[in-house]
């Protein structure tokens, strides 16, 4: 029998099965928290940060597939990474590491760009407070 | 892998006896019905008999069925031909707020027309109230157009008890009977109905046919123009391989169908009892009795639909849901709104319904792996609070 969700890349699909990064961070230095417009799901992005460098993230996705494997590779994405380097991850370079997205489901993606920027956000306005 | 089928409301696979009664009339009886020689006149033959065993299932006459080529055509020839023809006498037509979309674009598309529709409100399991019927009848009603039997969540609706308001006002009643036709006992006279929309492939016939039942009498306007065929009312060449197919699987569904529905019964009881049991901050959606004998439909809170039905592949498992991520229209479903779920409700619902292949294993294989998806999903949903 043919796959199902053919329309998914079979990286996409990987992601779905073995999510990387789940969960959340205990003492993060940033927290995103977004939600998307389009059809209502929501998705959470903890960093933390030494030296201008994100050494670990977590995610938690409330969302379809492409949600969950658009979280998955920005948590992949965005470790090890300069803050800088992070804001310029754009969704559609995390669709194209996912071998492409179905066009109804780009608007995924868009959620995990603006999970790493609110993330990236709300670390800036704690830095500027101390 | 073995992939475990719980998608019978979506379609259903063709019975074997039907594929072996449909054959013949590809390249043996392959006819014109309407031709006059031996090759037409047997395809005719064959076409009526479908014809009666069709009629049959539903306590009808033949000269009462219109074949046409599915559930939505004849939703769509119910509704339109009813108002086109009934336009001198008003312009008011009631309906649900949980139909199909063929039928709910229909009356869209009548609206512009310059139809006035009413959409009926339901209670939380989905049942549209006898008494709003009779509430919103104008002196401009003409048609009345409420689903047998709700495709996502099983829900009966009082169909009998609404037949008997639109007989009284003397209002067109059209019932979408493509869920509950071969399923249980549908009869147009008890019911009351002058239209009603039926389906092959929801009953183990092929897909690409169906038929629309239209009391003796009533004058409609002819929903396809061009020939002689079904009454003049929907002209082309009848596709009579499908035809047979669907006779055949109507007289099939009549001498199985008190029998099946016993074996399905606590199969589909075992699933809506077990999965709530083993998962909590899960509840049933649709009516607990006046319900479909192969629907199951539950919403499991904090996780998204089209995320569990992968989840499911994954495990060999086809089922369905009600997500607005899983819509080509990412708008969660309108059945499952009305019956007043917020989003995230909708969300979370899944819809498996059984059928003829349908065993105990397979439903002990669903108990035994969707809870742990549930709970992998939830561990990463934001939503869930801990
Ligand atoms: S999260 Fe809803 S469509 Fe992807």
């Amino acid at each position: 029998m043919k796959d199902a969700f053919a329309l998914y890349s079979p990286k996409v699909m990987d992601h779905c099965r073995n999510p990387r990064n789940v969960g959340a961070l205990e003492n993060p230095d940033g927290v995103g928290h977004v939600g998307n417009p389009v059809c209502g799901d929501v998705m959470e992005l903890y960093i933390k940060v030494d030296d201008n460098i994100i050494t670990d993230v977590k995610f938690k996705t409330f969302g379809c597939g492409a949600a969950i494997a658009t979280s998955s590779m920005a948590t992949e994405m965005v470790k090890g990474k300069s803050v800088e380097e992070a804001l310029a991850i754009s969704n559609k370079a995390v669709a194209e590491a996912l071998d492409g997205l179905p066009a109804i489901k780009l608007h995924c993606s868009v959620l995990a760009e603006e999970a790493i920027k609110s993330a990236i956000e709300d670390y800036q306005n704690k830095v500027k407070k101390n | 892998m073995k992939h475990i089928y719980f998608d019978y409301a979506a379609t259903t696979p063709t019975h074997p006896e039907v594929v072996k009664a449909m054959l013949p009339y590809f390249d043996e009886i392959y006819g014109n019905p309407s031709s006059i020689h031996t090759y037409g006149l047997e395809a005719r033959g064959a076409m009526e008999e479908a014809r009666s065993k069709v009629a049959n299932l539903i306590n009808a006459g033949s000269e009462s069925i219109y074949f046409c080529s599915g559930g939505t055509e004849a939703d769509n020839f119910a509704l339109k031909c009813i108002a086109f023809a009934n336009e001198a006498k008003g312009n008011h037509i009631i309906t649900s707020s949980i139909e199909h979309h063929a039928v709910m674009e229909t009356c869209k598309y009548l609206t512009k027309k310059g139809f006035k529709i009413t959409y009926l409100s339901v209670d939380k399991f989905g049942m549209v109230d006898p008494a709003d019927v009779q509430k919103s009848i104008t002196d401009k009603t003409i048609l009345i157009s409420v689903m047998h039997a709700n495709n996502e969540v099983g829900t009966i609706q009082p169909i009998a008890e609404i037949g008997k308001i639109a007989k009284k006002a003397g209002i067109y009643f059209h019932t979408d009977a493509v869920q509950t036709t071969g399923h249980i006992p549908v009869d147009v006279k008890e019911l009351g109905v002058d239209l009603l929309s039926m389906s092959s492939h929801k009953l183990y016939g092929p897909k690409g046919v169906g038929a629309i039942y239209i009391k003796k009498g009533i004058k409609i306007t002819p929903f396809i123009h061009g020939g002689e065929q079904e009454g003049r009312k929907r002209a082309g060449t009848e596709n009579v391989p499908g035809i047979v197919g669907f006779g055949k699987a109507a007289e099939l569904a009549k001498e199985e169908m008190a029998s099946e529905t016993q074996r399905l019964l606590p199969l589909r009881d075992k699933l809506i009892s077990g999965l709530p049991g083993k998962i909590d901050h899960s509840h049933l959606n649709g009516h607990p009795s006046q319900r479909l004998p192969n629907n199951v439909n539950i919403s499991f809170e904090f996780v998204e639909g089209e995320s569990m039905l992968l989840n499911l592949d994954f495990e060999g498992i086809c089922a369905s849901t009600g997500s607005a991520c899983s819509s080509a229209s990412l708008e969660p479903s309108h059945v499952l709104l009305s019956m007043g779920l917020n989003h995230e409700q909708a969300h979370g619902s899944l819809r498996f319904s059984l059928g003829r292949l349908t065993t105990e294993e397979d439903i002990d294989k669903v108990l035994e792996v969707f809870p742990p998806i549930v709970a992998g999903l939830r561990a990463m949903s934001p939503l869930v609070r801990i």
